[in-house]
């Protein structure tokens, strides 16, 4: 076997990529993804782009098809003016939660670089995707596409029935509320099969007629609802319309008064596709890390087995060394937490963990201290672990040092800010805990949710901001996202901020 | 199973429905700043609109878009960072200016912080936006006319014709050939003979032997001479004639006399009006045709040609005689821009004084000289702001305006109003051009 790898002939020689070459690194990479990684992926399908391409696809998040709204156009114009005059470079790649997995490669890499890329996205973000829980539970790789393709069409026939004026102004309106149309701690209700059917018979005649379009709107069967239980108390109110509601949107769709059937499955869309994209949010860090080791991990055993050359070795490991770069707090480029830096860092601090433990590590990590298997607690770790979980229990004291990692806490009250904890035993674990909060979207974003709305009343929505550590929303924002709510609400929207009671 | 794809040629512009809408959404914003920046513009070609496009830089407001998000004040929030070099538990560091603590960039999502918003236009869509509502595109076709003149091309050769066309390289070569495969004696040939004939005759007495040469060679001659009348020097087989068929012929190429008042009476705001109004025409015409000069003609009591700089910015005084300009437009025409050459357009700027009769003139110019050859003429007369009677009224005015509304009166391709301010240069322009397009529309049904 050492002989055999010993014997291997360069893949390629040369910055050249052509497809024959990325076809014959492609199987090289495979075979250490799958063989020595024990990676488990979707299937790739590796398109090659050009810049404009990925200026495209920057601005619609990414995704391979998307619906028509100005707001892309913007980022779009934004993205090409910091491009055009050098101040951004473009990504190698973006890579798509589907199956098959897609993933776009930049024409003016070299063949280097391409192969780091395929290394990085085709099969480390492949198998995150296809392994993490996150994903597993809340997104549907195999049916993006076509959701993707339905909501494209779907909004374009709205244009052109309603006209684009209309369409726009619930697309801003729903865009405005996109961070609160995800459900973050359970599932939706499951629709009733009559609210299903009706559904799909909205979605197959969407051009066909008016007739389906009064079959069923959510707004009247919420009112029939509500006719059965007229003089409902507010409770049996709050449990007829699974209050409170985290997810505006859903609220929105399901409760609005005034909003057709088309408006409500404009942001049913939205919110599917908020839904999508939101375990991406969740484990960027993890995400990012493990994309990142596995690469790592694959050139360095190419160039182990003489399969790539010396120079394609270090532009690899250079353009590797930019990646994981994490500037300092007080350096002009700091602009913070590096994903790709703590998350490969910490990806490399498990295997040594695992491979050669300290006493501390044993200390800390006795599940794995040790473990001969590192393969397997990575894994193990990247399916079933967020940013803010993985970060709470794998973050070591080691990498606390080597980061030195230091946490400052600005408290209002106080004149200055002031050094709560730094990287010694005490206070390893607090910088844990505040660096874990750190990517807590839960703890991030607003905690905004409808806690009431009498139909049979004033038909005032009420929301309830739960404020945590004094912090408040930002004033201006938040006039104007009430203004987009109003509009879809119809009545008048009240937001209420209201002190969390137990401080986290 | 993998697969890899080429995607380079794909369609481009996958985003261009996002781009329009994003227009539309910014025009107010985008319009702004295409107005001044016309403004600071000069009307040539090549530092007009640059090809490549215009960068504008436009405010966010109205392309905002709000999210609920923490506000980067007040509150209590831990911050972890990495690179500690020698803080201790307990240190303190002053508060960054504005209070805004290491978490604010990141809470406003989308750099929606920026007041301004940088991006680039493409010529096309500057154009669209600068001519706003002119629906360009369906205008030009209508609007311009490339004049047509019949010319002739040659079209080969014939055996038939008229003697003016008849082709005598063509012709001369065939007969040569021809001369040439028929071994016509030629004249040399023949004098020779004559001369030795006559040598012969001349002496007085003649040998038998040389009486029988003289008779051999009065055969000869008779036999050349025969054989250069039956094969002729030119016969009507080697006759070739030019033929040339009628052609229409079009003009893609446009000149624009910017004619202006500079007297005492035309001020920095007047001359800004007049500017726009060249530019906007100029910019218009440069979208139909392959080629466009510009010629500018600043006029007193005497009128020159000048160059733009001196147009538009240099000072001159006198009394005002527009109809100098005229003649200098039509003395120009004629050196240097032969109307079935050249479409010509016309634009006049003027604050509407003149001299004594000299408009009466200036009528006569326009409808005999310079309207017949000329595809369209404007005349603008730019007032003042308070004058919003001349504005409402178009029959009020001094004599210039009364007798270019005679000329108005005859001629479909003369186009005049009043402006006071930038706004209403567009929709005047509009209006130069819209009546123009029902017109054709009406002939045509």
């Amino acid at each position: 076997m050492q002989a055999a790898e010993k014997a291997r002939e360069p893949l390629f020689d040369g910055p050249e990529w052509t497809f024959e070459l990325m076809e014959k690194a492609r199987d090289a990479i495979e075979e250490i993804a799958l063989e020595d990684l024990g990676l488990d992926v979707y299937p790739n399908q590796i398109e090659i782009i050009s810049a404009e391409q990925m200026l495209d696809a920057y601005s619609c998040v990414g995704l391979p098809l998307m619906y028509q709204h100005w707001s892309f156009g913007k980022h779009f114009a934004r993205d090409e003016a910091l491009y055009r005059t050098g101040r951004q470079g473009l990504a190698y790649e973006i890579v798509i939660n589907s199956n098959p997995c897609i993933s776009y490669n930049m024409e003016e890499n070299t063949m280097a670089m391409q192969t780091l890329v395929m290394a990085h996205a085709a099969f480390g973000h492949n198998h995150f995707f296809k392994n993490n829980y996150l994903f597993q539970q809340w997104t549907d790789a195999a049916g993006i596409h076509d959701y993707l393709a339905f909501a494209k069409n779907y909004i374009a026939a709205c244009e052109e029935r309603y006209g684009p004026m209309a369409v726009e102004e619930v697309l801003d309106a729903a865009h405005a509320m996109q961070s609160q149309g995800v459900f973050r701690y359970g599932r939706p209700p499951k629709p009733t099969n009559e609210e299903l059917v009706a559904m799909q018979k909205v979605r197959e005649g969407y051009e066909s007629g008016q007739s389906v379009l009064d079959i069923w709107t959510d707004s009247t069967l919420g009112r029939d609802k509500l006719e059965l239980v007229e003089d409902a108390d507010y409770s049996a109110r709050r449990k007829m319309m699974n209050l409170p509601q985290e997810n505006i949107l859903y609220f929105l769709e399901k409760h609005s008064p005034v909003l057709e059937p088309w408006q409500c499955e404009i942001l049913r869309i939205v919110r599917m596709l908020a839904q999508y994209l939101y375990p991406q949010k969740q484990t960027k860090v993890m995400n990012e890390g493990c994309a990142t080791f596995v690469h790592y991990y694959i050139i360095n055993k190419l160039h182990e087995q003489g399969q790539i050359t010396q120079g394609a070795y270090m532009e690899m490991l250079h353009s590797h060394t930019n990646v994981v770069m994490q500037p300092e707090y007080d350096d002009p480029r700091y602009s913070g937490i590096n994903p790709y830096a703590l998350g490969f860092a910490m990806m490399q601090d498990i295997r040594r963990i695992c491979q050669d433990p300290t006493d501390e590590d044993r200390e800390w990590f006795p599940d794995f201290a040790g473990n001969p298997d590192w393969r397997g607690v990575l894994r193990d770790a990247w399916a079933n672990y967020r940013d803010e979980s993985f970060i709470q229990q794998f973050l070591s004291p080691n990498l606390i040092r080597k980061f030195k990692l230091f946490t400052l806490t600005n408290d209002a009250e106080l004149p200055n800010l002031v050094v709560s904890q730094i990287h010694n035993r005490a206070g390893y674990k607090a910088i844990r805990r505040d660096l874990a909060k750190q990517y807590d979207l839960a703890y991030l974003e607003p905690d905004i949710q409808v806690t009431d709305a009498d139909l049979r009343g004033d038909r005032e929505l009420k929301l309830t901001h739960t404020v945590r550590d004094g912090i408040h929303l930002d004033e201006d924002d938040q006039e104007e996202v009430l203004k987009h709510l109003r509009r879809l609400w119809g009545y008048d929207v009240r937001l209420d901020a209201v002190e969390a009671t137990t401080e986290s | 199973m993998h697969h890899f794809i080429d995607r380079r040629a794909n369609p481009k512009g996958k985003s261009l429905g996002n781009r329009q809408r994003f227009l539309r959404r910014a025009r107010e914003n985008i319009k702004e700043r295409v107005d001044q920046s016309v403004r600071g513009k000069s009307i040539q070609s090549g530092s007009g609109v640059p090809d490549e496009g215009e960068k504008v830089t436009i405010p966010t407001r109205g392309l905002k878009e709000p999210r609920f998000f923490h506000s980067s004040k007040g509150g209590m929030r831990r911050h972890v960072l990495p690179g500690n070099k020698d803080f201790v538990v307990g240190d303190t560091i002053k508060r960054p200016q504005g209070g805004a603590g290491q978490g604010g960039r990141q809470a406003s999502e989308d750099g929606d912080g920026e007041d301004e918003f940088s991006f680039t236009l493409t010529q096309e869509e500057y154009l669209e936006i600068l001519f706003e509502g002119l629906e360009l595109p369906d205008l030009v076709e209508k609007a311009t006319v490339e004049t047509e003149t019949i010319g002739t091309r040659r079209a080969g050769l014939t055996t038939a014709g008229t003697p003016n066309n008849l082709n005598l390289v063509r012709t001369m070569r065939n007969s040569l050939g021809r001369r040439i495969a028929l071994q016509r004696p030629t004249t040399k040939s023949q004098r020779e003979l004559e001369e030795q004939i006559a040598e012969l005759e001349a002496l007085d007495e003649r040998t038998p032997p040389q009486e029988e040469f003289l008779e051999a060679l009065r055969k000869r001659l008779e036999g050349i001479i025969r054989k250069r009348k039956v094969v002729g020097y030119i016969d009507p087989l080697d006759l070739r004639y030019d033929t040339f068929v009628p052609e229409k012929i079009r003009n893609s190429r446009a000149v624009v006399f910017c004619l202006m008042d500079v007297s005492g009476s035309m001020q920095e705001r007047e001359k800004d009006l007049a500017k726009r109004f060249f530019l906007l025409l100029h910019l218009f015409l440069e979208r139909c045709y392959e080629h466009t000069e510009l010629v500018f003609v600043r006029h007193t009591h005497h009128a020159q040609e000048v160059d733009e700089e001196t147009f538009f910015y240099a000072r001159e005084t006198g009394g005002t005689i527009v109809s100098t300009a005229l003649e200098k437009m039509k003395e120009i025409i004629e050196e240097r821009y032969p109307p079935d050459e050249w479409n010509i357009y016309g634009a006049q700027a003027s604050d509407g004084e003149n001299f004594g009769n000299d408009s009466v003139r200036c009528k006569n110019l326009l409808l005999n000289d310079l309207l017949p050859v000329s595809q369209f003429y404007a005349y603008v007369e730019i007032v003042d702001e308070a004058a919003e009677m001349l504005l409402n009224n178009p029959e009020a005015g001094e004599d210039l305006w009364q007798n270019y509304r005679e000329v108005k009166a005859q001629a479909k391709h003369f186009e005049m109003q009043r402006v006071s301010q930038p706004g209403h240069i567009y929709p005047i322009f509009r209006e130069f051009f819209l009546p123009k397009v029902k017109g054709i529309q009406h002939a045509g049904s």
